[in-house]
């Protein structure tokens, strides 16, 4: 983030502004990746007269960056009215989207509109591996049309490369792939539980080996050993501080409405159909709540070695059970990056071990069996 | 004397943050913030009232400044904001966009 853009954030932190909010048109895709946390069914979108209402009540309320996803955007037969309002309301827009639906023409119009970025997740530089993941044959190929359609056009493309277990060994490829396009590229490791709490997706998630491979990687993290030091213990400042921007000064909008701290935080504040944006955002318990909540409040991670450094996300941890709780996944990466464990893995591993020996125990028991033989 | 017209660039993102207005380039990102004076000059850059209109209509009565010498700051600081895409200048009025239009006071929320 450049320094006046973390300025400007924090003037809109002090101010309680919404700075920067991703709006999901659609949950329904033309693809059907393996790791995706959405139901791709449509229960009830909003209309274009409401989503127009929506983003009027944003720019009133001082929403500058305004992420445009979903599911597939392109599938909302009103996209371009809709991209085309918001950028008459001068939000910074920013797509996410697979570009199966971009050609030249949605290229230029595109460009047109004054588009700040357009993110396009690419899994492998590999058809085999990227349509695998994506459940489409030939999906790479229209992914990566699309981005030379972008690209000729002038637009900042960013690759968004989730990675997992299928393409853990492709993402030097798909690095390769950007450089070769002249694009951006993303590296995230992060696999995010169903919205409807069902974790099973989190199998496809890759190992420690693979985590640990991936933070000695100098092509993505420069020093390898500054990278994966150890942490200095969490000061006061840093116990003081919030955990991320969730709630603070972004937000997340479903296509039903539906207000949460962020995409990967389902925690219900609202809805825009009930309620004005600024009035959730503002006035919310829950949204307040998030809000109260700094690092010394957390419970096991104020003494964690890893606290003043954890890229712990609050939604995870949400989505474990408690938002004032560890983010497993977080500790994972902790663990992986330095090699010590984190408080949270520590604790597990006692937990383990108590109930080991209440095994015993009960295995002591068996003098019971013997006597009623 | 010709007169200089200005628009602003429907391709930027703006915002009033409290006040300070934020502009981020459509060409390369870039993120600035305006000066009192730069943001009159964004605010009135409608394409048809000429900027030593601007200049005495909304700049000499907020700012205690010489006709003269306020024309000739406001043009320098026009002419360095189009410079960065910000605004864009014309001898003529310029046209509303087609595609996207500048509303008045784009940008500024409430």
């Amino acid at each position: 983030m450049s320094g006046l853009l973390q300025e400007m954030t924090e003037k809109a932190q002090r101010l309680n502004i919404p700075f920067n909010v991703q709006l999901d048109l659609t949950y329904r895709c033309n693809e059907r990746c393996v790791h995706c946390y959405l139901d791709h069914d449509d229960h009830g979108e909003m209309t274009t007269a409401e989503i127009k209402h929506l983003m009027d009540e944003m720019a009133e309320a001082g929403v500058f960056i305004l992420t445009l996803s979903g599911g597939e955007i392109f599938l909302r037969k009103d996209f371009f009215e809709l991209l085309e309002h918001a950028r008459r309301l001068m939000f910074c827009v920013k797509l996410k989207t697979n570009a199966l639906m971009i050609r030249e023409r949605e290229a230029a119009r595109i460009r047109d509109l004054g588009v700040e970025s357009v993110q396009i997740s690419i899994y492998s530089h590999r058809p085999e591996v990227h349509d695998g993941i994506t459940l489409i044959p030939g999906s790479l190929k229209r992914s990566i049309d699309a981005i030379r359609f972008l690209k000729s056009q002038g637009l900042r493309v960013i690759i968004a490369n989730v990675l997992m277990r299928q393409n853990m060994q492709d993402y030097p490829g798909v690095r390769a792939l950007a450089e070769e396009m002249g694009v951006e590229c993303t590296l995230d490791p992060t696999i995010t539980p169903m919205m409807d709490g069902n974790r099973s997706i989190l199998d496809l998630g890759v190992d420690q080996g693979t985590l640990r491979q991936v933070f000695r990687d100098t092509a993505l993290v420069g020093d390898a050993d500054e990278f994966c030091a150890i942490p200095a213990p969490a000061g006061e400042s840093e116990l003081e501080s919030t955990p991320c921007s969730a709630g603070h000064t972004a937000c997340y909008v479903s296509p039903y409405g539906e207000v949460f701290p962020c995409v990967q935080f389902p925690l219900p504040t609202g809805n825009v159909r009930q309620q004005r944006f600024v009035d959730i955002w503002r006035d919310s318990d829950r949204m307040k709540e998030v809000r109260s909540i700094r690092l010394k409040d957390l419970t096991t991670c104020p003494s964690c070695t890893h606290a003043g450094t954890c890229t712990r996300c609050p939604g995870l941890a949400y989505l474990e059970g408690n938002m004032r709780g560890p983010s497993s996944q977080d500790c994972e990466k902790s663990f992986a990056r330095t090699g010590i464990p984190s408080a949270n893995m520590l604790a597990k591993k006692d937990a383990a071990a108590t109930q080991a020996r209440n095994l015993v125990q009960i295995r002591t028991l068996s003098n019971l069996a013997s006597v009623s033989a | 004397m010709s007169r200089l017209y200005m628009a602003r660039n429907p391709k930027v993102a703006a915002r009033s943050l409290d006040g300070e207005m934020m502009i981020m380039s459509g060409r390369d990102s870039t993120l600035f913030t305006l000066n009192k004076t730069a943001t009159i000059l964004w605010q009135s850059a409608d394409g048809t009232t000429p900027l030593d209109e601007i200049v005495d209509r909304r700049i000499c009565t907020e700012f205690e400044v010489e006709p003269t010498e306020a024309l000739r700051d406001a043009e320098t600081l026009a002419r360095e904001l189009a410079s960065h895409e910000i605004l864009q200048l014309s001898e003529e009025p310029i046209p509303p966009h087609s595609t996207v239009a500048g509303e008045s006071r784009a940008g500024e929320s409430k």
